[in-house]
Parts: structure tokens; sequence; C-alpha cells
């Protein structure tokens, strides 16, 4: 049976861990390579890799990043943030990578996602999707550039085209919900993941165990996304498995 | 001396870095000369099975892996590297396999999410193999939208269910199949690529 998955997500600035990670023990917290081997050992299901500043200059050191973390956790990679054309994607997933989320860009120029999938297939390329709810309550509107832009359009219409053009997963974050650790947004996650039939990875307002059990099960996730509730050490990623198992939820234990 | 057949397609960085963790001799190439030589194949692979065979082709490697299946050599195909074992596959029209085995590679039915994506479980049919020390029912990393359809049952070593049972592993002989990523599969795919290592030392 296929598990849910826990995929703790590392915001990576100038090749360092940003929205500090606490770990006990960790010779570098700030190290995405020895936070990423932790988690991997933890029993995390996939590691995100988000590159808040993926500036040109900041390439280089991204994917170094990438190459050391490939080469030492053996669990999927995904990295996130300024993905602009083919030869960045090329580039990460030479150096280990296994997906890419793109965000901005696919919104801006959707045949990017259609490129991207046919040269290096659907399974690597994940769409990001910044959600904010309405003013009105009538559905939600996608953001980009880090949810700062609005742009109108709708994000049930967003998600199926994004599918339609041989994106392979969905990455959903709801900016309502993200930061108040009052849960993820299940009405969000669960019309997104009935509109598309591609997997739907909730990210956003993770606080407690219980808001990832809520999001796998009424809001029909097939992943949820969590920084700050593992980063800080308050729950380990086994103890959200044995949570989620004890919840009628199957995960993969370690 | 296990050589990692680069033929641009597939997380190359990832299979060598598993595979030298398994402290196996791995050499990546895609020189024919290099793969005539080999104890051992690992040809990795994601993407489109039809660009995969014209690659393979135009690299002039086709001839040389059927032949080193046919001495029972040890090959150990992933993902893409096992679909391509087969005689065809229906992935955007229809495109020829090695042929090495029979069966064929179709999509998923709706019913399910495309891509089969996350960790799911295996179930090893018969005892040793490239699941020796693996437990019945362990989870693997899966990642695609194709699978293996209408295949020996003589030849199917693991079975995975989504939506319908298929075989998510495949060996005859010496040359074996898996559709999940043993490079991306945590311990349990370490101990999958360490049997295979096992079986090039002889």
């Amino acid at each position: 049976m296929l598990a849910k998955r826990i995929i703790p997500c590392l915001d990576v600035k100038d090749g360092r861990v940003v929205k500090g990670v606490e770990f006990v023990n960790l010779r570098d917290a700030g190290d995405p390579v020895e936070a990423g081997e932790r988690y991997s050992r933890e029993g995390a299901d996939e590691l995100v890799f988000l590159d808040i500043t993926a500036s040109h200059e900041n390439r280089k050191t991204r994917i170094d990043i990438v190459s050391r973390t490939a080469g030492s956790v053996f669990i999927p990679l995904t990295v996130g943030g300024g993905i602009n054309d083919i030869d960045d994607i090329s580039a990460l997933l030479k150096a280990g990578a296994d997906k890419v989320s793109i965000n901005t860009r696919a919104v801006e120029n959707p045949d990017f996602i259609r490129e991207s999938a046919e040269e290096f297939g659907s399974q690597c390329i994940v769409t990001a999707i910044d959600a904010r709810r309405r003013k009105d309550g009538k559905g939600w509107e996608v953001y980009t550039y880090g949810g700062r832009k609005s742009t109108g359009i709708d994000v049930l219409d967003w998600a199926r085209r994004a599918e339609g053009l041989g994106s392979g997963e969905i990455l959903l974050t709801s900016m309502d919900s993200d930061g108040t650790r009052d849960g993820y947004d299940i009405d969000l996650t669960r019309s997104v993941s009935e509109a598309v039939n591609i997997p739907i990875i909730a990210s956003g307002g993770a606080g407690n165990l219980g808001h990832l059990a809520e999001v796998l099960k009424e809001g029909r996730a097939d992943a949820v996304l969590a920084a700050s509730i593992f980063h800080y050490g308050e729950y380990t990623i086994r103890q959200a498995k044995e949570y989620l198992s004890g919840n009628g939820i199957n995960v993969r234990q370690v | 001396m296990i050589v990692i057949i680069d033929y641009g397609l597939g997380n190359i960085r990832s299979v060598s870095s598993a595979l030298a963790r398994t402290g196996a001799d791995v050499l990546v190439s895609s020189v024919p000369e290099d793969v005539r030589g080999a104890d051992g194949i690992v040809l990795p692979g994601v993407g489109a099975f039809k660009k995969a065979m014209e690659n393979i082709k135009s690299l002039g490697l086709a001839g040389l892996l059927t032949e080193h299946m046919k001495g029972d050599r040890p090959y150990l195909g992933i993902c893409l590297g096992m679909q391509i074992l087969f005689e065809v596959s229906y992935e955007h029209g229809r495109s020829p396999g090695l042929g090495f085995m029979a069966g064929a590679v179709s999509r998923f039915a709706p019913g399910v999410k495309i891509p089969h994506m996350g960790w799911n479980q295996v179930a090893p049919k018969g005892a040793g193999g490239m699941f020796s020390g693996i437990d019945d029912g362990a989870y693997f990393y899966f990642d695609h939208s194709y699978y293996v359809d209408n295949t020996d049952d003589g030849i199917v070593s693991g079975i995975t269910d989504y939506g319908k049972k298929f075989a998510s592993a495949v060996a005859k002989g010496n040359v074996w199949g898996v559709q999940f990523h043993p490079e991306k599969s945590g311990n349990t795919g370490l101990r999958l690529l360490e049997n295979f290592v096992r079986t090039v030392g002889g």
C-alpha cells in the first residue's frame, strides 16, 4: 500500500539553513547536508530544499549542496527556488536532485512546464502553487514571487493546467495558513486534490501532529511538508509517524 | 568492475553514490569498450522510454547489453532500465525494447493518481536473490507512470499493489530489473544494491 509521505523542508540561503534548525548533536546545524542526513535517519520520506535566494551567483553553491547531499542521503531530494530554464533543471538533476519545484516561472510561462516535462519526464517536475483565499471567500488565487504578487489566476484552474502540461506533482502552500501553526488549509487541499489526478503535497500551517493527520485524511493530501515543527525539535519524524500510524494512516516506519 | 551506464537520462550521481556506499568498485561510462569489459552493469534511468532506447542505440550499446544478458552476467536495470528489458512500451505510441523478457510496458489505468509516486511495499516472490535480508513488505521509493504488464510469472520476483498488483521486480538468472529506485530507498535500497554487488563479486 502506498504510504503517505512526511517531507521536512529546509529553507536555504547562501548555502546555509535559515529559519534555524535547532537540533542538538549536530556539528553544524546550518549545514543543509547535515540536517538532511539527520532527517533521513529519523525516517523522513523525502527532503525539500527551498533556495530562498537563488540568485545567479548562488547557483554554484546550490549545486554543491545538492551534490554533497546526494552523496550521503539516499532518499529523494526536491530542489526549488529561482529555477528559470532547462539548464537550471539539468544541472540540478545531474548534481543528484530527483525533482525540481517550479513556481513563478511556471505561472509566467506555462510552456516551461511542458518543455521540462518533455525533456526530463513528468516524474521530476513539481509545480509549486502559493494560494491565498479570495477576499469574497470564493475560491483561491495564485500568488507568485514568494507570495508577494497576486496574479488573478484561480488555483483550481492553474492546478488542472499544470497537470495537463505534464507536471507530476503539486506542492500546494496556503499563504493564509503559512506561519500560523493553526493547521493546514483543509478546504484548499481537498479541493485541489480532487481537481487533479497527480499527487498533492500540502504545505503551510503545521503546528502539531494532529494537523498532519487532518490534512492527510480530510484534506486528501498525499504528502505533508513541514518545517518548524521538526526544526525546533518539538517532534521527531519518528514521533510523527507513530502518531499517524496510530490514527490509521499508512506510513513507512523505519 | 560495475559499469553504470550514462546514456544521458537518469540520476547517475545518486546511483553511483549509493553503489559506492556498499563498497563496490564502480565506473560511470557510455563507452562500448567499458561496457564490454564490465563484470556487472547497472542501467539507471528516468524519463521517456523511446528516448532511452534511441540513446542506447546511438551509443552502440544495444547489442552489447543483450550479449551481456545472454551470457547471464549480472545486470541491474532501475526504473526505465528495467522497462527496456521488455519487448515493447506503449509510452507515447509504440516503441520496441530490448526484448530480453516477455512483456509490455503500459500506463496505469485511471482510478489511481499518476505518477505512482512515493514509498510502496514490495512482496518478494521466492527466497534469496535481490531481496535477501530484506523484510517481506519492505518499502521502496517509486516514481513512475508506466509499469510492466503481461509478463511471465516465472520472472516476477517482487509484487506491488497500486490499484492492481504489478511486477515491481523481475529476474531472469543474474539479470535483474526493479521498477523502484533502490538508490533512493534508504537502507533497504542499499541492502538490495549490496545483494547485486555480491552477485557481481561471484
